[in-house]
């Protein structure tokens, strides 16, 4: 819980929705904001935000990355300089990763290098949701409950670029009601990845595959992780495979009122 | 097996549909990586970490000054030292030592190098008997397949494929005892050593300050290759260098740790020369081959982290796509999963041969986390692809979609025109099954054919927020 409501002291936070939550998955935003305004913080949304260049940037498209990174920079960082916020928090694992460390990459090469200056700023104060409720806003428990066999697949930018993994667990512990479940072999990738999910779609089939057997063999009813795009992967999987489980966004089990929904591909 | 010359996709497809391949790799790597763990608990293994890269990183960006040293003291010790630019020449020294000797058997320990260059060939071609001598080399070569990882070249066999084997190759009774099936294959080697003229072997480290050739094996025939035959050959990568004994010592306890799990390795041969005139045993010449092969282009490439890789096979148990596919799906190359995945391109004089391999994978970064060296392989792999991108490897599609990406994302309005457009054309899909329309978007149709797709949402978050937020009388922020 934050310790302070009070006006003056509650934490502004720009909420980087991604593009993926805003265009397929916007309840999963909706869930964060929510998160974050009962924890304390103020949310604000720029809404001329877009992508963070991710998918390019990992396809090896450098140029394209760096004009989309740069966009998202024109965004965020004049927030940052004029000290308007004090965070921006976004609800994936590598969305996170690709501003904290791979815009370094990015404009190591630049001329100039106000861009690379810029993404410096902006990685200090930029956040994982479940990294910022429990370092920034030292939440222990969310309220939330959940009646579900619950497992937690940590993503894999998340768990080994940002090393979160101990704080979205311990929130979801916290869930009132949850049974959680041990996922064997959690720490083994869904498969995704981006570009190679569909370049190599078998091989990143297979690994999916691998994924839901180990989910059904923990008997999981929902299976939350931090990342929607793993979280598109996994039901991809599941509901083709005709597994019982769902993948579900971690802000929708932690949102507190409604019991959260399996994350059926809007019909 | 599948065939290592077809191309990629067709080995991909071949390996995926191979039950009995997926079943071993998936057992044979989840014991190896449990292995590993234990082994590294019990040390301070990220101090270890910083203290392999330390001494590799030492010997890399020394490395004229340390060859210069090792070669003086090689030659001390009575060695006869060979500079090899590539393979071609590497080959024809052991070949020309080989006929000079009037050498018709050879055995050989185990070497991922020789591998590279194909010195078995070339040495059958003059019509030499060439005998691996490491028990999953041995069953390979018996097989006439290349190995699938760096480390347990037979990896993708499960027990009841190695006794059909024997049964067949060597007259073995049928049985999948892992002690008569040693025992058979041990019967085979032991006749071979005390018949064979040359003893050819790599070398996991080559100490500059004494000379000396370490060969790390765990069945002792790495010590009989190099001690039984009139001469040894130990053909060598340059990076293997390192400055002191202490080095090795380290460098031999992180490999092993990192490999198969031990402490140390069974046996560690440690080779300074031929024998003296009061030695009890030893070759009458030892010959030393330091191959470059494309390793100094590496550093010019800018790559020179890959070079201080130990060989361990870390990387590539942990490796969840190597898992799926082993390492014959990675070609017709000594090396795979992820250290294949970037030294196989970059050692190849046209890195765009093998454009594919940096893209087999999900960058999920469990490599780069095991890596002795700390060897940032997922960074190298992402840089690998930009270099292919800029070579011009990728598709026509790739690379509109990306333009147009590029393009789309600079600007909200042309962002939000883009989802409303992708929304509709998704409405089209069959929710189920690629085929119909997919077929116009390969991407997209190679997603469905196993997997459903999601459907854009109804209303995008930037509407609900501004709903969410109108309904409180807050202005939506710019
Ligand atoms: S890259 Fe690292 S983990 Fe892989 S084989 Fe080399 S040293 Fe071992």
């Amino acid at each position: 819980m934050a310790a302070d409501n009070s006006k003056s002291a509650r934490p502004r936070v720009a909420l980087f929705v991604t593009c993926m939550v805003d265009s397929l998955y916007p309840d999963v935003g909706i869930a964060t904001a929510d998160l974050l305004e009962q924890h304390g913080a103020e949310v604000i949304f720029p809404e001329g935000q877009t992508c963070c260049g991710q998918p390019a940037f990992n396809a090896g498209f450098r140029r394209d990355a760096s004009k989309v990174a740069r966009h998202f920079l024109d965004v965020f960082w004049p927030l940052v300089r004029d000290g308007g916020i004090d965070a921006i928090v976004a609800p994936s694992g590598s969305c996170v990763a690709m501003v904290k460390h791979s815009y370094d990459i990015l404009f190591a090469d630049d001329e100039d290098d106000a861009y690379q200056h810029k993404a410096q700023e902006v990685s200090r104060v930029t956040y994982e949701l479940t990294q910022y409720l429990v370092d920034v806003l030292r939440v222990d428990s969310t309220g939330a409950s959940c009646t579900a066999k619950l497992a937690y697949h940590p993503c894999c930018h998340l768990l080994r670029d940002l090393r979160v993994d101990e704080q979205p667990r311990r929130l979801l512990s916290h869930v009132e009601g949850a049974r959680v479940v041990d996922l064997p072999s959690a720490e083994e990738c869904c498969g995704f990845g981006g570009l190679f999910a569909v370049k190599n779609a078998g091989i990143s089939t297979a690994m999916g595959r691998r994924k839901a057997h180990h989910l059904s063999a923990c008997g999981a009813e929902l299976v939350a992780v931090n990342d929607v795009s793993c979280m598109t992967q996994l039901n991809g999987v599941l509901l083709r495979e005709g597994h019982r489980c769902r993948a579900v966004h971690i802000a929708t089990v932690l949102r507190k009122s409604e019991a959260p929904q399996g994350e059926e591909p809007h019909a | 097996m599948l065939d290592v010359h077809a191309p990629f996709e067709s080995r991909v497809t071949q390996a995926l549909a191979d039950d009995h391949l997926r079943t071993a790799l998936d057992r044979a790597t989840t014991r190896l990586a449990e292995r590993r763990d234990l082994a590294v608990a019990a040390v301070d293994n990220p101090a270890l970490r910083h203290e392999v890269r330390a001494i590799r990183q030492f010997a890399i960006t020394h490395l004229p000054d340390m060859l210069q040293q090792l070669e003086t003291n090689l030659i001390a010790n009575g060695c006869q030292v060979h500079w090899a630019r590539n393979a071609a020449e590497a080959n024809d020294i052991v070949r020309d030592i080989a006929r000079r000797h009037g050498v018709r058997r050879v055995v050989k320990s185990k070497s991922m190098l020789t591998e590279e260059i194909g010195l078995n060939e070339a040495l059958e071609t003059d019509g030499i008997e060439v005998v691996e001598t490491d028990l999953g080399e041995y069953i390979i070569q018996l097989a006439h397949e290349p190995p699938s990882h760096i480390l347990a070249p037979v990896i993708h066999k499960r027990a009841e494929d190695i006794s059909d084997l024997f049964q067949r190759e060597l007259g073995m009774p049928p049985t999948t005892d892992p002690g008569v099936m040693c025992a058979t294959a041990r019967q085979e080697l032991r006749r071979k050593f005390l018949q064979a003229d040359m003893g050819i072997s790599g070398g996991n480290f080559a100490i500059a300050e004494t000379g000396t050739i370490c060969i790390i094996t765990n069945e002792g025939n790495g010590r009989m290759v190099t001690s039984m035959p009139r001469v040894h050959v130990a053909v060598v990568g340059i990076e293997k260098v390192v400055p002191r004994v202490e080095d090795a010592f380290l460098l031999w306890q992180a490999t092993t740790r990192n490999a198969t799990g031990q402490a140390v390795s069974v046996y560690f041969a440690m080779c300074s020369g031929p024998r003296r005139p009061d030695h009890a045993d030893g070759p009458q010449e030892m010959h030393v081959v330091l191959l470059d092969n494309g390793r100094s282009r590496i550093i010019d490439r800018g790559y020179p982290d890959v070079l201080l890789c130990i060989r361990c096979g870390a990387c590539v148990d942990v490796c969840p796509v190597y898992r799926e596919i082993g390492g014959h799906a990675y070609g017709a190359t000594a090396y795979s999963g992820p250290i294949g995945a970037v030294l196989t391109p970059l050692l190849a004089d046209d890195p765009t041969s093998v454009c594919e391999l940096p893209f087999a994978s999900s960058l999920c970064g469990a490599c780069g986390e095991v890596c002795p060296a700390e060897i940032d392989l997922p960074r190298i792999l992402l840089d690998l692809r930009s270099d292919m991108v800029n070579a011009g490897t990728s598709s026509v599609l790739e690379r509109v979609a990306f333009t147009s990406y590029a393009t789309g994302m600079q600007k909200p309005w042309r962002y939000r025109a883009l989802v409303v457009v992708a929304r509709w054309a998704t409405k089209l899909l069959p929710r189920n099954g690629s085929g119909g329309l997919t077929k116009l978007l390969p991407p997209l149709n190679a997603w469905m054919r196993t997997r459903v797709f999601p459907r854009f949402a109804r209303r995008s978050f930037r509407r609900l927020w501004r709903k969410r937020s109108s309904g409180r009388g807050i202005e939506p922020s710019r």
